[in-house]
């Protein structure tokens, strides 16, 4: 029946955007490594929007470029459009975002895996974990090889017994009618892991040559393009635009005339649907005073037709989706190319992971992306690249690597998952995090270049001009403080943006605080020796300019950072913690923090419990230095 | 070091005697206070352990509110091994609470936990590790008698109106945060007069609930203590003597007190909130019935309960009902109209709750409120009467949190008018929001996300 096909040391299941980073970042970190996909066509698919970045996610993706992995190189390489939004708003959440050729980023990132030194990418779909002595070993597929690993990290996104649903149509599929996986959940339970039933959707994809965009809104790329990899210095992609037009009150009509034909209101759909992503007939529904609602028709790539219909997502039966889709203006004659669709797959609950993203209940097993209850390619990746980094440094006998919440959104993201659950498919808002200023897109460099390099996923190379480039913009501050202007000098230009003249000599770092004055304007009285780049520049004056919120933020973090430093043993048991009310014995026996911090942010545990648990802690520790002196 | 916020409390417990101690612990805590302390030395400068005589002024008026005597024991030789400084305050306490209120006002200093200096005694190693126990215990105990007394206020007039508060800059907050995640989506852009005019009314709502406790109307303290009895007894004319203003109508006409009627008054330094109640009988009057109901709320909210009964009238089936529902509360029996013949079987009253003290007075004539006085004095004293002193402090709290959040709203309102972005105001009406959570005990991150979420369509 089963045969032995090979011994590694990390053994990746599926291949979308958690899988390959979590391959690549091992292979890279010297481990033999092998990616198993159920249809190796789909490494790297986008079976939802065809874009990447946004709040939030785009500074995920810059993070995972800052830890090493592929995601930003990939879609600097791919992108049909690049915009920045919310520059309107602060630095702290001004948000980069792509639209993909959806076929050539696959193919890129399929590419970079194959030409990856010991990395292994194979067709086969896992269908049994492999378990001695309650360590995971390794997976049997379904064609019977025996894959052997110190390290498993499973990535099953929607596939796990995947359920799609069109109106009264419902059967058994992996997103785009793939494969789905049937067994693997078993083998999770049987092993002892509680799992959880949820839903996402797709909308319909169009022929581009059926859309009337006289009709809609043009929604061009930026003329000079900004990129998400810090090795990105230069790409010029043809840009395409995305086209905006709204629904009808003939749309609304005809949703709500097929109601009772939609699964979400029928009750055929058992899985917990995103409140963030709901589909157009629960828009209607939820929101019925709103006249009309957003779509955004958005190229699916340069050398295709189909055109993804943004705002749609249904799960309506066919036929209705056409009728939707002919009412809404510019799109009366178009010809659907795929229906849309609901999905329902199986996760695992995330609170039986620790942060590591190992999970507690089978050591030698990680779990990353939409199995852990997340949505969105962007969160995938950046648990991907976590459990990548973990799972190669458990096979090389390291202590994990894990990202704090004041470090980036990846640690918010991960901690959010592993300490408080999800109810539904969880998305990043950038309202998740409680340092938002100090998590910006602009520095996720500074932030987590440095852990990149030590985990040996970032080149001497790359470090040395990450070095390079943190020293000039500190010499840049320190400098802009030993100009002086003259008021005189300044007069001219204080008057031409409308900022009061000054009274006395001031240096130019203080000149600049001014929310009216740029470092452009700055400049010509305090020239620079150093060329500095753009990206400098913006780093300089955002430094600048919101030190005093910046450094508010930071107080912060060294105050609570005090928490995150004191560890809980981990063989405490917290049912013989005298004075623990029941609720907080329980739920802290469950999540088990690695420290106070994260213990904490347990929902149920008060802060009376956690002076308790400190005086237990403390209690503890004096005994044991007692006991050894 | 895990602690380092300054945090103050009244360390002395309520009562008689005119002394109360303010206890601050923590860095901050000498520089603190020497900001709102009039003395010939300024307090930096004293010596460790050495008593500094001053007067503690309000920053904002510049008038001295005490005079005090401030002790400062400079860290590790003090209780909690940090600097600590002890605020002596002679004026009782409305003087305690001001000067409280005033020390909370400082930036970086916050009201300690229920049992926290222990707590930092024990951390510090100042407390024998043998006591961990112990100080586990007066942990759990303090914080779950507050949580009880949190519980009810939130049932109360404040926590509606702090909640209306919070809701409304929920619903800004919540749409800022639409405005920044999902920039392209059709929801109105937030500007900043709209911001300008959120924070200005909540600012506004704000001011009127810090002067309303400044006159004492909601913020109020004391031991909750309902007069209860049949209609006609006497519970107003005790009510009256108690206070002595005439507040509650009293005649002879069974039935006349229809609402619950709150008064605030301090006995030999205990205070009290007192509830004089409609009679608790049978009735058919729909008026009436209400007044009834309201009557057992108050009943069930007291922590001392004056069950008043007359002396000249024998025992009622009403009042047989009530004494069996009063087992195991606090309770004082009042035999009142000892002027007029005994008709009333006070054996059976003494049957049914023995454990009750009884004080014979005739309130009409102006006997016995000294006894009564002593009675719950008594009952205070031993330690059978405590919520009061909780009640109290989270007073204060909420005074210097309501502060708080004024100045985060006030932060707001000047960072947009000097063009700050929309994302780093949001931090400070973020802030009150959250200050303003810690008052009603509601401080939960994810209920801003179910507000984006269901004030505002969005998908995709």
């Amino acid at each position: 029946m089963s045969y032995a096909a090979g011994q590694y040391d990390v053994l990746v299941i599926g291949a979308g955007h958690a899988g390959c980073e979590a391959a690549l970042a091992a292979a890279r970190m010297g481990c033999e490594t092998l990616l198993l996909t159920i249809n190796l066509d789909m490494v790297a698919f986008m079976p939802c929007n065809p874009s990447i970045g946004g709040p939030a996610k785009g500074h995920v993706v810059r993070e995972i470029d800052a830890l090493g992995g592929e995601m930003g190189r990939n879609i600097d390489k791919t992108y049909i459009q690049m915009r920045m939004l919310n520059t309107g708003k602060g630095p702290a959440v001004h948000a980069l975002r792509a639209q993909a050729d959806k076929f050539e980023y696959q193919h890129m990132m399929k590419k970079t895996i194959e030409e990856t030194p010991r990395l292994t990418l194979r067709q086969g779909m896992a269908e049994e974990l492999i378990v001695e002595d309650g360590v995971c070993v390794g997976v049997i597929t379904k064609t019977g090889a025996k894959y052997r690993a110190k390290s498993v990290v499973v990535t099953t996104g929607t596939y796990l017994r995947g359920k799609v649903i069109m109106g009264e149509l419902i059967y058994e599929s992996g997103p785009n009618n793939q494969q789905p996986s049937l067994r693997l959940s078993q083998s999770l339970k049987e092993n002892g892991f509680e799992l959880v039933r949820f839903k996402t959707g797709t909308p319909p994809r169009v022929h581009k040559d059926s859309i009337d965009f006289s009709k809609m809104e043009i929604q061009p790329g930026d003329d000079k393009p900004k990129f998400f990899s810090f090795e990105t210095e230069y790409a010029n992609n043809e840009q395409l635009p995305c086209w905006l037009t709204y629904t009808s009150e003939d749309t609304h009509r005809i949703i709500n005339d097929n109601l009772h034909r939609a699964p979400m209101f029928s009750g055929v759909i058992e899985g917990t649907g995103p409140r963030y992503c709901p589909s157009i007939e629960d828009k209607i529904v939820r929101f019925a005073d709103k006249p009309k609602h957003q779509i955004f028709l958005e190229p699916e790539g340069k050398n295709t037709s189909e055109y993804y219909v943004q705002g749609l997502s249904t799960s309506m039966p066919e036929d209705v989706q056409l009728g939707i889709l002919r009412s809404i203006p510019g799109l009366e004659k178009v010809e659907m190319m795929r229906t849309g669709y609901a999905i329902e797959y199986d996760a695992v609950v995330p609170t039986q992971l620790w942060p590591s993203l190992e999970t507690k209940v089978l050591p030698g097993l990680f779990t990353a992306g939409q199995i852990n209850g997340t949505s969105g390619y962007e969160e995938a990746a950046g648990q991907g690249v976590i459990a990548g980094i973990n799972a190669a440094r458990k096979v090389q006998g390291k202590d994990p690597v894990i990202v704090e919440r004041s470090q980036g959104y990846i640690g918010v993201l991960i901690d959010d998952l592993v300490t408080k659950g999800t109810n539904e498919p969880y998305r990043l808002l950038t309202s998740r995090a409680e340092y938002r200023l100090l998590l910006r897109h602009d520095n996720a460099d500074l932030r987590l270049t440095p852990t990149g390099y030590e985990i040996g996923l970032i080149s001497e190379e790359r470090y040395a001009k990450f070095l390079e480039k943190k020293s000039l913009v500190e010499g840049e501050l320190a400098r802009l403080r030993t100009v002086k202007i003259r008021p005189e000098e300044a007069e001219a230009m204080l008057r031409e943006f409308n900022s009061t003249p000054l009274q006395n000599t001031i240096d130019a770092l203080t000149l600049l605080r001014r929310p009216e004055i740029s470092y452009a304007q700055v400049e010509p009285f305090a020239p620079a020796p150093n060329e500095l780049s753009e990206d400098m520049k913006e780093q300089v004056e955002i430094q600048v300019k919101y030190a005093g919120y910046i450094e508010k933020q930071q107080l912060q973090v060294e105050r609570l950072g005090k928490m995150e430093k004191k560890k809980i043993p981990d063989d405490i048991n917290y049912s013989l913690v005298h004075g623990l009310a029941s609720e907080a014995k329980q739920k802290l026996g469950t999540i088990r923090p690695l420290n106070i911090g994260q213990a904490s942010r347990i929902a149920g545990v008060t802060p009376a419990d956690i002076s308790i648990l400190l005086v237990h802690l403390d209690h503890y520790s004096r005994t044991r230095a007692a006991r050894s002196s | 070091m895990l602690m380092q916020e300054t945090i103050a409390a009244i360390a002395t417990a309520l009562g008689e005697g005119g002394i109360a101690i303010i206890r601050v612990s923590g860095p901050q805590a000498v520089p603190s206070i020497s900001g709102i302390l009039k003395s010939r030395q300024k307090l930096t400068e004293a010596a460790s352990h050495t008593v500094t005589y001053g007067h503690i002024v309000d920053v904002d008026s510049g008038e001295a509110i005490e005079e005090v005597l401030v002790t400062v024991m400079k860290g590790p030789r003090s209780f909690t091994a940090e600097d600590v400084v002890e605020i002596g305050v002679h004026g009782g306490l409305i003087a305690a609470r001001k000067v409280l209120e005033l020390v909370l006002r400082q930036p970086d200093l916050r009201v300690a936990e229920p049992g926290e200096f222990t707590k930092r005694a024990f951390l510090n190693g100042r407390i024998d590790l043998a006591q961990a126990e112990a100080v586990i215990d007066l942990i759990r105990s303090k914080s779950d008698r507050s949580h009880t007394v949190a519980l009810k206020q939130a049932e109360g007039t404040l926590s509606k109106r702090i909640q209306a508060l919070r809701h409304s800059l929920i619903e800004l907050l919540a749409h800022i945060e639409v405005n920044i995640d999902y920039p392209e989506h059709d929801v109105e852009e937030m500007t900043s007069s709209y911001i300008k005019d959120s924070c200005g009314s909540a600012l506004e709502a704000i001011r009127k609930l810090l002067q309303t406790a400044a006159e004492g109307k909601i913020l109020r303290e004391g031991i909750t203590t309902a007069i209860v009895g049949r209609p006609n007894v006497g519970k107003s004319s005790l009510l009256n003597a108690l206070v002595q203003e005439s507040k509650a109508i009293v005649t002879d006409i069974p039935g006349t007190t229809r609402d619950v009627i709150e008064e605030y008054v301090t006995l030999s330094g205990i205070p009290l909130r007192l509830l004089d109640t409609a009679g608790i009988r049978e009735t058919t009057d729909v008026v009436e019935k209400i007044g009834v109901e309201r009557s057992y709320s108050a009943v069930e909210e007291a922590e001392l309960l004056l069950l008043v009964l007359n002396r000249n009238e024998p025992l009622h089936g009403d009042e047989r009902e009530l004494l069996g529902k009063l087992a195991n509360r606090q309770v004082i029996l009042i035999i009142n109209k000892t002027d007029l013949p005994e008709r009333l079987d006070v054996e059976e009253v003494r049957t049914a709750l023995p454990n009750s003290r009884i004080v014979p007075m005739s309130v009409l004539q102006e006997q016995g409120l000294e006894d009564l006085e002593q009675a719950i004095r008594e009952l205070f004293f031993e330690g059978q009467l405590e919520g009061a002193d909780l009640t109290y402090v989270s007073n204060a709290r909420h005074i210097s949190l309501l502060h708080r959040a004024a100045d985060a709203l006030n932060d707001a309102v000047s960072a947009t008018a000097d063009g700050i972005p929309i994302d780093m105001v949001q931090l400070d009406v973020r802030a009150a929001w959250e200050l303003l959570g810690e008052i009603v005990g509601d401080t939960a991150g994810e209920s801003l996300i179910d507000q984006i979420f269901s004030q505002f369509c969005l998908g995709k």
